[in-house]
């Protein structure tokens, strides 16, 4: 009887256990992107994240991630002539981003820089005023990264034309230090080890 | 060679494409009305429409406007820009007037997507045109008698 009673209980540990932590992986896998290709550890994941943060925070990157102006210049201050996002995230009538910036390149007598499809980033991927672990949150959330699963987002940080021109910003502008190849590795871990974000 | 439609006028022209296209309106086609302020697309006394928006023609690679409609000031026409101008003249808005070409090209392209502009509506739009004599008042004045002789 009392055997038995032991074998019950174990058995209920065990299923609540199974039970529990299937939850907590379906909890995971809801707030973590899916894991692409390549494996990581969570350790793996975080330390890539670290790596990926300093890049983010390079003005080239963080002066369009911005909620309503963008900033400008390696001092990151407003832009000048103040410019608003409107409604397509493309400034206003007079003042849209195109009539000053290029849609193919950077302009090699008055240094205004310019790539394709130039303009604030969207609203939902604001990063003013976010910390690290905030815009990693974010970046792995479908509904604030453009719909991106792990493959868009790999291919983000790898091929897309207005990402890479912070790499070529044109004279007086600091490029992104890290080489965009060794990013995109970073980005790969971050999302093998189950994109894990700082607190 | 580059072929560039001006104020509804094609123009064959043997420059680079890097060139910009205020370069090629004064000094290649002698349309001066175009102003040269700061080359740096920071004043705005340079603007010209492209497909009917302001641009910086200081700032604009003449390759990247191949195949458009580029409209100058010396080749306004249509209801807005008549608009405009009367208004202009009914407010005496100029000063010294150097500015006063970039401003006109940037309130016709604004009221031409806004018919009733507020003064937030001008101010944002109107931001990137400077007046070192001060006329803003006046500018954002005319901006509405030409939208309400328009209305």
């Amino acid at each position: 009887m009392r055997f038995a009673q032991i074998c019950l209980r174990q058995f209920a540990v065990i299923s609540l256990s199974v039970v529990f932590g299937t939850a907590l992986l379906f909890w995971q896998a809801s707030n973590n992107l899916s894991h692409g290709e390549g494996t990581a550890s969570a350790a793996d994941s975080l330390k890539a994240w670290d790596k990926i943060a300093t890049v983010l925070e390079n003005p080239r990157c963080l002066n369009c991630h911005q909620v309503n102006s963008p900033l400008q210049g390696d001092e990151r201050r407003l832009h000048v002539p103040l410019v608003v996002r409107g409604e397509d995230n493309l400034g206003v009538p007079g003042m849209r981003c195109t009539t000053c910036h290029s849609q193919t390149g950077n302009n090699p007598t008055s240094s205004v820089p310019g790539a394709p499809h130039w303009s604030l980033a969207p609203l939902e991927m604001n990063w003013q005023g976010l910390s690290p672990g905030d815009i990693c949150r974010q970046l792995r959330d479908p509904k604030k990264n453009g719909n991106r699963n792990a493959e868009k987002l790999v291919t983000h940080f790898a091929e897309d034309e207005l990402v890479g021109w912070g790499w070529t910003p044109g004279k007086g502008r600091m490029p992104v230090a890290m080489p965009r190849a060794e990013l995109t590795e970073h980005v790969k871990t971050w999302l093998a080890g189950g994109s894990e974000c700082p607190k | 060679m580059i072929t560039l439609n001006i104020n509804g006028q094609n123009h064959d022209l043997d420059v680079e494409p890097e060139m910009p296209l205020l370069w090629v309106l004064r000094d290649r086609l002698n349309m001066t009305g175009t102003k040269f302020g700061c080359g740096v697309a920071q004043c705005g006394a340079c603007t010209v429409h492209v497909d009917g928006e302001s641009r910086r023609s200081c700032s604009t690679m003449v390759g990247d406007v191949v195949g458009s409609e580029i409209t100058t000031i010396e080749g306004l026409d249509g209801k807005v820009a008549k608009a405009v101008q009367t208004a202009w003249q009914k407010l005496d808005v100029v000063q010294c007037g150097y500015c006063q070409s970039g401003q006109i090209m940037s309130a016709i392209a604004l009221l031409s997507m806004i018919e009733k502009p507020t003064d937030a509506d001008i101010d944002a739009g109107m931001e990137g045109n400077i007046c070192r004599c001060g006329t803003y008042q006046r500018i954002r004045a005319a901006i509405h008698e030409a939208a309400k002789s328009l209305a």
